[in-house]
């Protein structure tokens, strides 16, 4: 594997980072306001981390792949 | 107790306390496990004079673990539990190779006949060996492969065998279906209340229909899916666990397994949809007329990268999970000391946990997701237009 490979993989990873970590940000806000909402909003936020840890994992794929 | 207001405290102090005891307990495996290694080096240097010359076993520990690694996460035509390397046996047993070949037409034997791949195995007069990657080619008596010896270009015959995926997805789908035919016999008996595992499991099934099926597909329509849904569930679920378990299945974990999953989401999908979800894909109502040329096929392209997208979701997590859980119980045969074994221990038993709560989770989200792609099949025409 080489040096922009490695670097590429790195990015991905740090990109859904942020995602999905402002996502929890945002739902952890959105339940202290809305205690009541909180099964949907775990629901919506959920589906919302699943889809962009699909996207991370298959450009991950993509980098990784030789 | 008083120590319960200083958690953080109390853990590391009780960690700190049963150091010695790893340290300890480290020792006496440490030592047989230099014994076991001085005499696997000698019966490596033995197998290598009496290899085949293609066949080289990997000697450095790292490179060793690599091979381990690699062998676990994929298909096996063999089921393994674990071998004893100083000895040279194998536990486990043999699974049933069913290959269908051009030329010599139908084979099936036993996988023991390749001997963990050391061996070509004979039928009807065709000869078959087991490749580095775990695939059957075709060969002449001697067992020569062309090619390099990752990617051998031999012919490769049609292979249906019961592999390893193979074999746990059929055990789990046994388990399912005697678990919840029995279940459905108790509600009859009962009258109707939930008895034994059906307390444990009544709640999920509520769970899958009230909170998953219902809120994405509709009280009108969400009835014929549900089959599809609780099976896809429990049948993720329970693979995933059994995955977890020191049998060392891992089919969720197989792309073929996930992707095979994915196309039965895309056929009912498409095949459920009515004519409101093929207007929204080819001719998006209430966009300006040139826009519609350029959605069309980005839409038409959604309907494929859907399921693809919940293939490789659930593939990639447990195949993550599998070799991250394997590389932390790895750090124990690198380190050698009673730092690097403890650091392994409460690290894998962390991702351990996590693990079990990414199995349900995965499960979850695969059925969750499929049932918002059935609910975007089959929603009705919205009269409310004029607000858009």
């Amino acid at each position: 594997m080489d040096i922009p490979r490695i670097v590429g993989a790195g990015l991905v990873v740090i990109g859904a980072g942020i995602g999905i970590g402002r996502i929890g940000g945002s739902a952890m806000d959105a339940i202290a306001r809305q205690p009541e909402a909180s099964g949907k909003i775990q629901t919506a936020m959920l589906i919302a981390a699943a889809l962009i840890e699909g996207i991370g994992f298959a450009a991950l794929f993509a980098v990784a792949e030789n | 107790m008083v120590f319960s207001n200083k958690p953080l405290q109390f853990i590391v102090a009780v960690l700190v306390a049963c150091l010695p005891l790893f340290s300890s307990a480290n020792t006496a495996t440490d030592s047989v496990h230099a014994k076991a290694e001085a005499t696997h080096a000698e019966a490596i240097a033995h197998t290598e004079k009496a290899a085949h010359g293609e066949h080289a076993e990997p000697t450095d520990l790292k490179s060793k673990i690599n091979a381990y690694i690699n062998h676990h996460v994929l298909d096996a035509h063999e089921f393994s539990l674990f071998e004893d390397e100083a000895a040279g046996k194998h536990y486990g047993f043999p699974l049933p190779i069913i290959l269908w070949d051009k030329e010599s037409g139908l084979h099936i034997f036993s996988s023991s006949k390749f001997n963990h791949g050391h061996d070509v195995a004979e039928s009807k007069g065709a000869y078959f060996k087991l490749g580095h990657d775990e695939k059957i080619y075709k060969t002449d008596a001697a067992g020569t492969l062309t090619g390099d010896e990752h990617h051998p270009t031999n012919v490769k015959p049609l292979d249906l065998s019961i592999t390893k995926a193979v074999f746990s997805m059929l055990l789990v789908a046994i388990l399912m279906f005697f678990l919840f035919k029995g279940l459905a016999k108790s509600y009859v008996k009962n009258g109707g209340i939930a008895s034994g595992v059906g307390r444990f499991f009544e709640p999920i099934v509520l769970y899958v229909r009230d909170d998953i099926a219902i809120p994405n597909i509709g009280e009108k329509h969400y009835k014929k899916y549900m089959s599809f849904l609780l099976t896809v569930f429990f049948f993720i679920w329970f693979l995933n666990i059994i995955g977890l378990t020191p049998l060392g299945i891992n089919a969720t974990g197989n792309i073929t397994v996930t992707a095979c999953l994915a196309i039965i989401v895309f056929f009912i999908t498409n095949l459920t949809a009515n004519k409101n979800y093929w207007g929204h894909i080819f001719w998006m109502p209430g966009v300006p007329t040139p826009m519609k040329f350029i959605l069309a096929p980005i839409e038409l392209l959604g309907v494929i990268i859907k399921p693809f997208s919940l293939m490789i979701r659930l593939y990639a997590n447990i195949f993550a999970g599998h070799i991250v859980l394997m590389s932390l119980i790895a750090l124990m045969f690198i380190f050698k000391s009673w730092l690097g074994s403890s650091l392994s221990f409460l690290l894998s038993f962390a991702i351990s946990s996590i693990e079990i709560l990414v199995a349900l989770l995965q499960a979850y989200i695969f059925t969750m997701l499929s049932a918002l792609f059935f609910g975007a099949a089959v929603e009705e025409h919205h009269h409310e237009e004029a607000h858009h």
